[in-house]
C-alpha cells in the first residue's frame, strides 16, 4: 500500500512550515532514515526522515512552498507493487486524527498490567489515653528515639539512615544506642552527601522498604529537595498509582541559637506547599512520639520537622503500649472565646505563654496547635474561628507566602462572615536571620509580640 | 572547539566471530533492537502529527546498548534511567501498547496518561523509571541496589544515565557510597557523545567516562555501544561482579543517537554527515543483520518477515494509543497520596 507523508509539526503549536527543499526525487529509492526534505518555521529548520523503505512515487508539494499545513499529505512513498499513477495529487490537508474519546467502557482502558496494590496500611486512629494511666516524663529527644526504635522492632524493614546517626548517636543525640540495638545494617552512618543518601534512599523506599532520613538539619536538606519533592513527592502520581514512596525526611527546622542566617530557617510552608507529601511538626514529647510512629507506618513520604531548640523539654507520654498520634488532626492546647492562635512546633510553647499573659488582662485565647502542616485540619481551624470570631498565626518563618498567609486566606474563605477583625500574622522579620542577640531577638516571634497582635485584633 | 569524533570505527568490520552463540540469541536480539527503532520511529511520526506533545527523546541508534544489556540480567533485577526510556522499557517486555498510549496520554497508558514519555513504572517488571532530572536516577538506582543488599538478596540494579548526567554530583555521592558498601549496582553510561547541543569534549575534563569511578575505587569498561554481542559480553562480566558481592561496576557504552535531542531538536551542533557516517559503518542494526546472514543463522526473506511482525506489532500499539481514551477527569486527583 502507498505512504502518505505528512507535513510534520516540530513542536505542539507548529500549525505551518515552509517546505525548503526535497532531498529526494520520484522514482528514488528510499530507506527508512533517509532524509527527504527540509522544512522550516520561524523557530527552527528540520529534515524530515523517512520512516519507510520504498520507491518515492510523488512529491506533491513543491520546493518552496510557504504555509504548508500541519498534516497535509506532501508526498506519497511506494511499496512492492503500488502504481505511483493511481496516487491522487490532492494535497488537502489529511484527515487529522481526532483522539477519540469514547466512553471508558467501549475501549479497553485498563493499565496493560494490574498495578501492585501498595503494601495494607491502616490509618492511625485518634487514642483514647484511659483514666489513670501511667504519665512517663520524656524529653522529646527521647520520645523519637523511642518512636524509632519501637517501629524497627516492629518492622524489619525500616532502617535509620544519616550522618553521624550511628557511631556518633546523632549529632543531637536522637539516635542514642540505636546502633547498639540495631546494629550497622540498620543504622547507617553516611558520608555528608545529602544529595546522594536522599536520593539512596528514596530508590530503597520505592522498593518498599521504609528508611528514616535524618538531615542534621533541615537546612541541609535543601541539598536534597530535588529527591524529596521530585522523586519521592512525585512518584506515585507520575506513576498512575503503581509506586509507593514510604519514607520519613526528619531532622531539626528552625531557627537554633546563634548559628546566623545559613541554620535558621523554618521550611514549615517550602514543603507544606507539595502535593504528595505529608508535612508534620510537633510540640510536645507524646506528639513527637506519636506522630513520628505514625509517620513511619504512613505510606506516603512525610517531612517531619523538629526543633532544635526543643529536644531538651520534658513532657509527659502516656505509658500506653504503641502509642500513636494520627497525622491530619490538630490539636486545641487551651480552649477560648476571644481569639484564636495557630502555631506549630516551638511557637505552640510561644502562643500558650501568651494566652497566659492575655488571661491577666481578661482575654481568652484559644490555641490551636497545627500539628500537621500538611494536610492542614482546617475543620478544626475554622470551628475555633467561628467561635471566637478572630485569627492570629504565628510561625517562625517569614511571613510571606507562608503558613500564616495560608491559614489567613483559608479562614477568609471558610468563615468570613464570622471574622471580627482582619487575621494577623506574626513571623520572623523579612531579613535573613542575623547573628548578633538582639538583632535575632528582634527578629523572631515571642509571648509578647504574639500577646500584642492579639491584643491588636481584639481591638484593645 | 568541536566535540569528539563518535565515528569509532572507519574501517570495514571484520567477520564477526559468532562461535558463541545460536541463531536463536542473535534473531531475538535482532527482534528486540529492530522494536526499538520502529517502535520510536512511529512515535516520531505520531509526534509529527500532534498525538505526542511535550518531551520526547527517542532511541534511535542506541538500540544495542539497552537489549544487549538487559539480555544479560535475570528475575528480580532492577532498571532505572531517565527520560530517553522506551527501549528499556520495551526490552523489559513492558507492553508497546501501554507504552505508546502513555506517550499520548491516554488511559491506556502505564501511568494512566500521567506520567508521559518521561515518566513510566512497572512494578511487575521491576522497572524503576522514567525520570525527568537529570542525574537522579543514579541516587535511586543506588537505593535500589541498597535495598538488595539490605534484603540479603543476590539481585542487582541497572542504574543508565548519559553522558551529560556524568557531570551531576550526585553521581559521585552515590559512587562513593556505592563502593563505601559494595552495592550491586552496574552504571551504564550511555555515551551518545552530546547532552543536548553540548558535545562531550566542551563539558567534560576527563572524556573517558569509564574513568570516572576510579578514585573511588570502582573499576570501569569501555564498550563499543553499537555493537549488541559487544554490549552482551560486557553486560555478562558485569552482572557476574556485581552479583558475586563485588560492588558497583561502570560500563561506558559508546553509542550514538541519530535523532535529535528530543523531537524539538533542530541538532544544528553536528553536521549531516556525521550522523550518516555512524549510520553507514555502525548502525547496530545492520551490524548485527551482517553477522546474521554471514553465519547462515537467516536469510533476507526471512528477516523481512521479522520486520513484517513487528510493524505490525507497532502499528497496534500506535491504533491502541490513539483509540485509548483520555484519562476520566475523575482521575486528576487520585494516586497523589496513598
Ligand atoms: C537537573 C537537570 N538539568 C537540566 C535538565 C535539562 N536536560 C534534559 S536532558 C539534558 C541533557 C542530558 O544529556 P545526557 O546525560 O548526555 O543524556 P542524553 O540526552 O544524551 O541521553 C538536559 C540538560 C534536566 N532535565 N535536569
Ligand atoms: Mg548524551
Amino acid at each position: 500500500m502507498a505512504i502518505e507523508i505528512l507535513m510534520p509539526a516540530l513542536s505542539p503549536t507548529m500549525e505551518e512550515g515552509s517546505l525548503t527543499k526535497w532531498l529526494v526525487a520520484e522514482g528514488d529509492a528510499i530507506q527508512s532514515g533517509d532524509i527527504l526534505a527540509e522544512i522550516e518555521t520561524d523557530k527552527a529548520t528540520m529534515e524530515i526522515e523517512s520512516v519507510d523503505d520504498g520507491i518515492m512515487g510523488k512529491l506533491l508539494v513543491a520546493a518552496g512552498s510557504e504555509n504548508v499545513a500541519v498534516n497535509t499529505v506532501i508526498a506519497v512513498l511506494l511499496e512492492d507493487g503500488d502504481d505511483a499513477d493511481a496516487v491522487p495529487t490532492a494535497t488537502a490537508p489529511a484527515q487529522q486524527p481526532e483522539p477519540s474519546k469514547s466512553d471508558a467502557a467501549d475501549a479497553p482502558a485498563t493499565t496493560p498490567e494490574a498495578p501492585t496494590s501498595p503494601p495494607a496500611f491502616e490509618p492511625v486512629v485518634p487514642m483514647e489515653v484511659p483514666e489513670g494511666t501511667k504519665m512517663i516524663e520524656t524529653t522529646i529527644r527521647d520520645a523519637l528515639r523511642d518512636a524509632m526504635a519501637e517501629e524497627m522492632r516492629r518492622d524489619e524493614d525500616v532502617f535509620l539512615i544519616g550522618e553521624e546517626v550511628a557511631q556518633y548517636q546523632g549529632a543531637y543525640k536522637v539516635s542514642r544506642e540505636m546502633l547498639e540495638e540495631f546494629g550497622s545494617r540498620r543504622v547507617i552512618d553516611t558520608p555528608i552527601t545529602e544529595h546522594g543518601f536522599a536520593g539512596l534512599a528514596v530508590g530503597a523506599a520505592f522498593t518498599g522498604l521504609r528508611p528514616i532520613v535524618e538531615f542534621m538539619t533541615f537546612n541541609f536538606a535543601m541539598q536534597a529537595i530535588d529527591h524529596i519533592i521530585n522523586s519521592a513527592a512525585k512518584t506515585r502520581y507520575m506513576s498512575g498509582g503503581q509506586m509507593a514512596c514510604p519514607i520519613v525526611f526528619r531532622g531539626p527546622n528552625g531557627a537554633a541559637s546563634r548559628v546566623g542566617a545559613q541554620h535558621s530557617q523554618d521550611y514549615a510552608p517550602w514543603y507544606g506547599h507539595v502535593p504528595g507529601l505529608k508535612v508534620v511538626a510537633p510540640y510536645d514529647a507524646a506528639d513527637a512520639k506519636g506522630l513520628l510512629k505514625s509517620a513511619i507506618r504512613d505510606p506516603n513520604p512525610v517531612v517531619f520537622l523538629e526543633h532544635e531548640l526543643m529536644y531538651g523539654e520534658t513532657f509527659d507520654v502516656p505509658d500506653v503500649e504503641d502509642w500513636l498520634v494520627p497525622i491530619g488532626q490538630a490539636l486545641v492546647r487551651r480552649e477560648g472565646t476571644d481569639a484564636t492562635i495557630t502555631a506549630h512546633s516551638r511557637m505552640v510553647g510561644f502562643s500558650l505563654q501568651a494566652a497566659e499573659i492575655l488571661a491577666q488582662e481578661g482575654i481568652s485565647v484559644e490555641v490551636i496547635d497545627l500539628r500537621t502542616i500538611r494536610p492542614l485540619d482546617e475543620e478544626t481551624i475554622l470551628a475555633s474561628v467561628r467561635k471566637t470570631n478572630r485569627l492570629v498565626t504565628v510561625e517562625e518563618s517569614w511571613g510571606r507566602m507562608g503558613i500564616g498567609a495560608e491559614i489567613a486566606a483559608m479562614v477568609t474563605e471558610g468563615a468570613f462572615d464570622y471574622l471580627d477583625a482582619p487575621p494577623k500574622r506574626v513571623h520572623q522579620v523579612e531579613t535573613p536571620l542575623a547573628y548578633a542577640a538582639n538583632l535575632e531577638s528582634l527578629s523572631m516571634p515571642n509571648p509578647e509580640r504574639i500577646a500584642q497582635a492579639v491584643r491588636e485584633v481584639c481591638y484593645v | 572547539m568541536s566535540g569528539s569524533n563518535p565515528k569509532s570505527k572507519k574501517t570495514p568490520k571484520k567477520k564477526k566471530n559468532v562461535s558463541n552463540y545460536d541463531s536463536a540469541e542473535l534473531l531475538h536480539y535482532y527482534r528486540e533492537m529492530l522494536q526499538i527503532r520502529r517502535f520510536e520511529e512511529k512515535a516520531g511520526q505520531l509526534y509529527g502529527m500532534g498525538l505526542i506533545a511535550g518531551f520526547c527523546h527517542l532511541y534511535i541508534g542506541q538500540e544495542a546498548v539497552v537489549v544487549g544489556m538487559q539480555a544479560a540480567i535475570g528475575d528480580g533485577d532492577q532498571v532505572i534511567t531517565g527520560y530517553r526510556d522506551h527501549g528499556h522499557m520495551l526490552t523489559l517486555g513492558m507492553e508497546p501498547r501501554g507504552v505508546m498510549a502513555e506517550l499520548t496520554g491516554r488511559a491506556g497508558g502505564y501511568s494512566k496518561g500521567k506520567g508521559g514519555s518521561m515518566h513510566m513504572f512497572s512494578t511487575e517488571k521491576n522497572f524503576y523509571g522514567g525520570h525527568g532530572i537529570v542525574g537522579a536516577q543514579v541516587s535511586l538506582g543506588t537505593g535500589l541496589a541498597f535495598a538488595n543488599t539490605y534484603r540479603g538478596n543476590d539481585r542487582v540494579s541497572l542504574a543508565y544515565f548519559g553522558d551529560g548526567a556524568a557531570n551531576q554530583g550526585q553521581v559521585y555521592e552515590s559512587f562513593n557510597m556505592a563502593k563505601l558498601w559494595d552495592l550491586p549496582v552496574i552504571y551504564v553510561i550511555e555515551n551518545n557523545h552530546y547532552a543536548m547541543g553540548t558535545a562531550i569534549a566542551r563539558s567534560s575534563s576527563e572524556t573517558h567516562l569509564h574513568k570516572r569511578g576510579a578514585s573511588f575505587g570502582i573499576p570501569g569498561v569501555e564498550v563499543d555501544g553499537m555493537d549488541v554481542l559487544a554490549v552482551k559480553e560486557a553486560a555478562d562480566m558485569a552482572v557476574a561482579h556485581a552479583r558475586a558481592g563485588k560492588g558497583p561496576i561502570i560500563l561506558e557504552m559508546k553509542t550514538y543517537r541519530y535523532r535529535g535531542h528530543s523531537m524539538s531538536d533542530p541538532a544544528k551542533y553536528r553536521t549531516r554527515e556525521e550522523v550518516n557516517a555512524v549510520r553507514a559503518q555502525s548502525d547496530p542494526i545492520e551490524q548485527l543483520k551482517q553477522t546474521i546472514l554471514e553465519a547462515g543463522f537467516s536469510d533476507e526473506t526471512a528477516l523481512k518477515e521479522i520486520d513484517k511482525e513487528i510493524k505490525a506489532i507497532v502499528n497496534d500499539a500506535a491504533d491502541f494509543a490513539k483509540d485509548s481514551p483520555e484519562p476520566d477527569p475523575s482521575e486528576l486527583y487520585t494516586d497523589v497520596l496513598a
